[in-house]
Formats: structure tokens, C-alpha cells, sequence
């Protein structure tokens, strides 16, 4: 069987985007390779899930087993190495995010087969797997081949494809667990939220955004000094947090806030696809950095290319001057 | 505690100009600032704050030419004990998987109890040779970690970085390969003075032969996947570019503003 596989994510119940988008993509493709598709669906309790997949996909292949009930990369492994070699499908998708980028490329090793990973495209041509990746911080696309083998396993990356509504007349087709014996060597602690703070970005009607570009923490205040002028909540790119300028709950992007401001200023920030997947829904984005070629300008409605120095300052006066 | 640290040395582009070199499968990094990856920064702070915790001693592995001493030497000053850099022509070309290979016939041999990667690379963006190396020596993982809770009785507690803020804790067996996420720490200072103080320190340098791999396990030939070509983004619907001096660019964004909705 020549099948495109989706490996359906899933946590605390519930399906996550990615997998939808991942089948989406993997419908087309098994339409242009005359195959079919199929969602693998792991973990326990999880009928309800594979309902929800049910027409989604040609097929559902559903494994229950209580050590899938939370992730685990040593169970995951075993059943997928095991699946994988009876059912031979000619590609796997899964998601590059937390749980794919751990999982992925050491299960691509076990059952040695080739991967690329962190693909925003893939394309079966020729009898090749060819996947479109991109490089040096969303400055650059690569092309890559995959070598030829039986299988090949790729990670996407989330929000690459948008999810269509399509209707499938899939089956769920139960396999039993492979697993014999209890995984020892990892095991599940539990989940921890992260605290909430004193702000919540989510609300604010306009955000100011800071990143990188701010160079330092003494420049923060500069920023949230135009944020103050136009009454809105000051939020910041993963690096501002990382070096501990702002605290954990102002980040926006995939590991902190999704944000929908009407307004979302971009200062400093040059538009990692984890800080864009954040607040690509905003209404109106407008961008402020020193490179013209940065990837946040293909996301924001209005760009302006210069010195943050220099219009951060120029911006608050001005909008002190108007809406004072 | 013995931990491997595997770093990189790469060049900073996020605010520089890329130029597609002549091969056309990779950009030309002649004139751009080169310096270690950001979260193999993260990764040998946390290895050196592990032993000063726990004990035992740090050693950093890095794969590249001459100029990845430089790296290597960054990380000895920040209180790494031993060096290794994996050289060879036949190296050239390795995509994630084969960078693994090389860095795990490299580590085969030492004694570890901890492997700390970044969890990926700011050129490449692999995210790949952290899990893939942890099987290769058939020991456990966990990817993008972003806390290293304790370690007692061969075992970790560690958290993982998920999505919307939320963490994943695990009870991990060792020895272990962690990919370490940026923010677990604050990557101390390295002054020039610190660099000079280690620049005398012997950085082992290893190649094919010394590592009981054949030439067509590395580079290109070892590889899964290969670049075909690299080429700038389509340009998307783009955003509307303001221009003009600071005070337009104000006035502009003000206009926008009221506009927009964001300001009455």
C-alpha cells in the first residue's frame, strides 16, 4: 500500500490544529498520488478523537493502550516502529511542535527510514519525497530531496497548510497494542500551566511589541513609554524573554500568548514563524524593523524599514501631540 | 555527573544581508559575524551549572573547520573541562541525520551521564540531531527542555516547553540526551580576558579515520536528505511600506492608527 499517514496530535483531550491542517494537505497529496489517507490516532480513551477523524480521512487507525494516555516518546516509538512495518506507508506526516520535534526524528532513526523536518511543503514527485524547508530564520527556503527509500517520515510546520472542509468516508480500523511490558526508562510526571501574571495581552485592544532589535534592557522603557501614550499593553518576541527583560506572560507566539489585538505593532521583531503563528491574526500589523527583508514584513500590513531608535521616539511624541 | 555538550558555531544573520553563494545551495558567509548558536549557549551554561551542582566534569564536542575553535574555546571559558572538534573533507555536506552519526561515534567512546544539545540550529534549523543521536546510542531523550528540575539515583526531572505556556514534567532514566530550550538560564558572561585564560587549552581534533566511520557514512553520502537548492521566500502579499523622514513616519502610523480603530 502506497498511503499517506498523519499522525494525529492530541493533548488533554483534545485534537490539535495541526493535525487537521496535516490531513488537509494529506488528502491533496494522496489525490495527486491516486493513494489514500490515513490519520494514526494513539493514546487511551480516545474514541471520541477517532469520530472526529472519522471523516477526515480514508482510514483511522486507532491504537488504545493505557501507557499512550499521556505522551511518551520510548511507547510512541514502539507502536509507530511496529505499525509502520506492517501497514508500510510511503510517507508520514507529523507535526513540527513539541511533541513531533521529540518524537520524530528518533522514531525516523529507529525504523531507518529518512526524514526532513521542519517542512512548511512536501511534494511526492517522481517516486521522490521532496520537502521545502526554511533556513537561517525565515530569511531563506531550501529545497530538499529525500533520499530514496520505502518510507520517509517529515515534520510540518504548524499554520504551513490551511485547513479545508472535505468529507471522507473513513473507517476506524482498531489495531492492538503492541507493547508488552511497562515503559520504565520515561515516564509521565505531569502538567504544569504556566502562572498567570498581572497583565493579560490577550485583551488588549492594541499591543506594542518589542523583540530582539531593542538590543538591550535599559531601551525597554522607551517602548513602554509609546505603549503608555496609546494606552496599550506592552508585549515582546521570545528573546526579550529569554534574557528575563519581560516576564514570561507579555511573550506572544506559539509557547507564550496567541494575541488578536485590533492593532499590533511589531518593533524590533524580525518574525520567527513561532512568534508569527502568535499574532498573525491581529488586525492591523504594523512592522518596524532595520531590515527590509526581515519575514515579519510579509506578515504586516504596514512596514517601515530604520532605526527603532529613532521612530520609537518620533512615534510617542507624536501621538502624545494628537491624542493628548 | 559527566555531560557532553554538543555546540556549533554559526553566523549571525538575523539582521544581516544573505547572499546565495554560487553553488546555489547555501548563502555566502563571507563578511557576516559568526559566533555560537544561541541555544548551545543555553545548553553548556546549564552543563556548567549542573556541575557545579552535581560534580563531575563538561565536555564540548563541535563539528566544523579551525574557525570552530573559537566556539569551542567560548565554552571552555564559560567552565567547560575538555574540548573535541570533528574535522574532516568527508564531513562536508552531512545533513542532521549524518551530523548525529559523526557527533555519536565521537561521544561513543567518553564517559556521559548527560548529553545537552540546543534544540536546533539557527542556520539550519534542524531540530533533529539531539533525538536522533539519543537513539543512535540507544539512550533515552526528551526534546526542547526547558527546566533540569534534579538529578538523583540515575534519573532526572526534567519539564518540557509545550505549547500556549504549558510544561510537560518527566521522569527520565540516564544516561540521556536533553535538547535544551532557550531561557532555561542566563548564559553567563564570557569576557575576552576569560578566552585568554583558556587559549592555551588543548582542543582535541578528530577525523574519519579516528572515529571507525567509512567515508560514505558522513557527508552527502551519509546523508537522507539532500539540499537541492536554496532560494529567497515568494514574497507574500508584502506589507505597504511607509516612508519619508521620522516625523512623516509618525504621522503615517498615526493616520493609521485612528484608521485602523486602534485610537479614536
Amino acid at each position: 500500500m502506497e498511503d499517506i499517514f498523519v499522525l494525529a496530535e492530541h493533548r488533554q483531550g483534545e485534537l490539535r490544529d495541526i493535525t487537521f491542517e496535516m490531513l488537509t494537505k494529506g488528502k491533496a497529496m494522496a489525490e495527486e498520488t491516486g493513494t489514500s489517507l490515513a490519520a494514526v490516532l494513539l493514546g487511551h480513551g480516545v474514541g471520541k478523537m477517532a469520530e472526529q477523524l472519522k471523516d477526515k480521512a480514508n482510514r483511522v487507525i486507532l491504537v488504545e493502550d493505557p501507557r499512550l494516555e499521556t505522551y511518551n516518546s520510548e511507547a510512541y516509538e514502539r507502536v509507530l516502529a511496529e505499525l509502520l512495518e506492517g501497514e508500510n506507508p510511503r510517507l508520514l506526516l507529523i507535526g513540527h511542535t513539541a511533541f513531533g520535534m521529540d518524537l520524530a526524528p528518533s522514531l525516523a532513526t529507529r525504523i531507518r527510514v529518512p526524514i526532513a523536518t521542519d517542512c512548511i511543503d512536501v511534494t511526492i514527485r517522481d517516486g521522490e519525497v521532496r520537502a521545502t524547508r526554511q533556513v537561517y530564520g525565515g530569511k531563506l527556503n531550501v529545497e530538499v530531496r529525500l533520499k530514496p527509500a520505502p518510507q520517509s517520515v517529515i515534520t510540518i510546520r504548524p499554520a504551513s497548510f490551511t485547513v479545508e472542509e472535505y468529507s471522507l468516508t473513513g473507517e476506524i480500523v482498531t489495531v492492538a497494542s503492541p507493547m508488552e511490558e511497562e515503559i520504565v526508562s520515561k515516564r509521565f510526571v505531569e502538567y504544569v500551566e504556566a502562572a498567570a501574571g498581572e497583565v493579560d495581552i490577550t485583551q488588549a485592544n492594541i499591543l506594542v511589541s518589542v523583540g530582539r532589535g531593542i538590543k538591550d534592557q535599559d531601551n525597554i522603557p522607551m517602548v513602554k513609554e509609546l505603549a503608555d501614550a496609546l494606552g496599550a499593553a506592552l508585549s515582546c518576541s521570545r528573546p526579550v524573554v529569554d534574557k528575563k527583560w519581560l516576564p514570561k506572560e507579555r511573550q506572544v507566539g506559539t509557547s507564550g500568548k496567541t494575541v488578536k489585538p485590533k492593532v499590533y505593532i511589531a518593533i524590533g521583531i524580525s518574525g520567527a514563524f513561532q512568534h508569527v503563528a502568535g499574532m498573525k491574526g491581529s488586525g492591523t500589523i504594523i512592522a518596524i524593523n532595520k531590515d527590509p527583508k526581515a519575514p515579519i514584513f510579509s506578515v504586516a500590513h504596514y512596514g517601515i524599514v530604520g532605526d527603532l531608535f529613532k521612530i520609537v521616539p518620533a512615534l510617542k511624541e507624536k501621538v502624545k501631540e494628537v491624542f493628548a | 555527573m559527566d555531560i557532553v555538550v554538543c555546540v556549533k558555531r554559526v553566523p549571525e544573520t538575523a539582521e544581516a544581508d544573505i547572499v546565495i553563494d554560487e553553488t546555489g545551495k547555501d548563502i555566502d558567509t563571507r563578511g557576516l559575524v559568526f559566533d555560537i548558536n544561541e541555544w548551545d549557549n543555553y545548553a553548556v551554561e546549564e552543563a556548567v551549572l549542573l556541575k557545579e551542582k552535581y560534580g563531575g566534569s563538561v565536555t564540548v564536542v563541535s563539528m566544523g573547520p579551525q574557525e570552530s575553535n573559537e566556539t569551542l574555546r567560548r565554552a571552555l571559558a564559560m567552565g567547560a573541562d575538555e574540548a573535541i572538534r570533528l574535522t574532516d573533507p568527508a564531513f562536508s555536506g552531512s545533513d542532521g541525520y549524518a551530523i548525529a552519526r559523526i557527533l555519536g561515534e565521537a561521544i561513543r567512546p567518553l564517559a556521559y551521564d548527560l548529553i545537552l544539545t540546543g534544540v536546533q540550529a539557527e542556520d539550519d534549523g534542524y531540530g533533529q540531531v539531539g533525538p536522533t543521536l539519543a537513539e543512535m546510542l540507544g539512550i533515552g531523550h526528551a526534546a526542547v527542555v526547558n527546566m533540569i528540575e534534579r538529578i538523583d539515583g540515575g534519573r532526572a526531572r526534567i519539564h518540557r516547553e509545550l505549547e500556549g505556556g504549558l510544561e510537560e514534567v518527566l521522569d527520565l532514566e540516564l544516561p540521556a540526551v536533553l535538547t535544551i530550550q532557550s531561557g532555561i538560564n542566563e548564559p553567563r558572561y564570557v569576557s575576552i580576558m576569560g578566552i585568554r585564560r583558556v587559549a592555551k587549552k588543548e582542543i582535541r581534533v578528530l577525523g574519519l579515520a579516528d572515529l571507525a566511520l567509512k567515508e560514505d557514512e558522513t557527508g552527502e553520502q551519509g546523508s537522507k536528505s539532500v539540499v537541492e537548492r536554496v532560494f529567497l521566500p515568494p514574497a507574500g502579499e508584502g506589507a505597504q511600506m511607509l516612508e519619508g523622514s521620522v516625523e512623516s513616519l509618525a504621522e503615517s502610523v498615526v493616520s493609521i492608527l485612528k484608521e485602523k480603530g486602534g485610537l479614536a
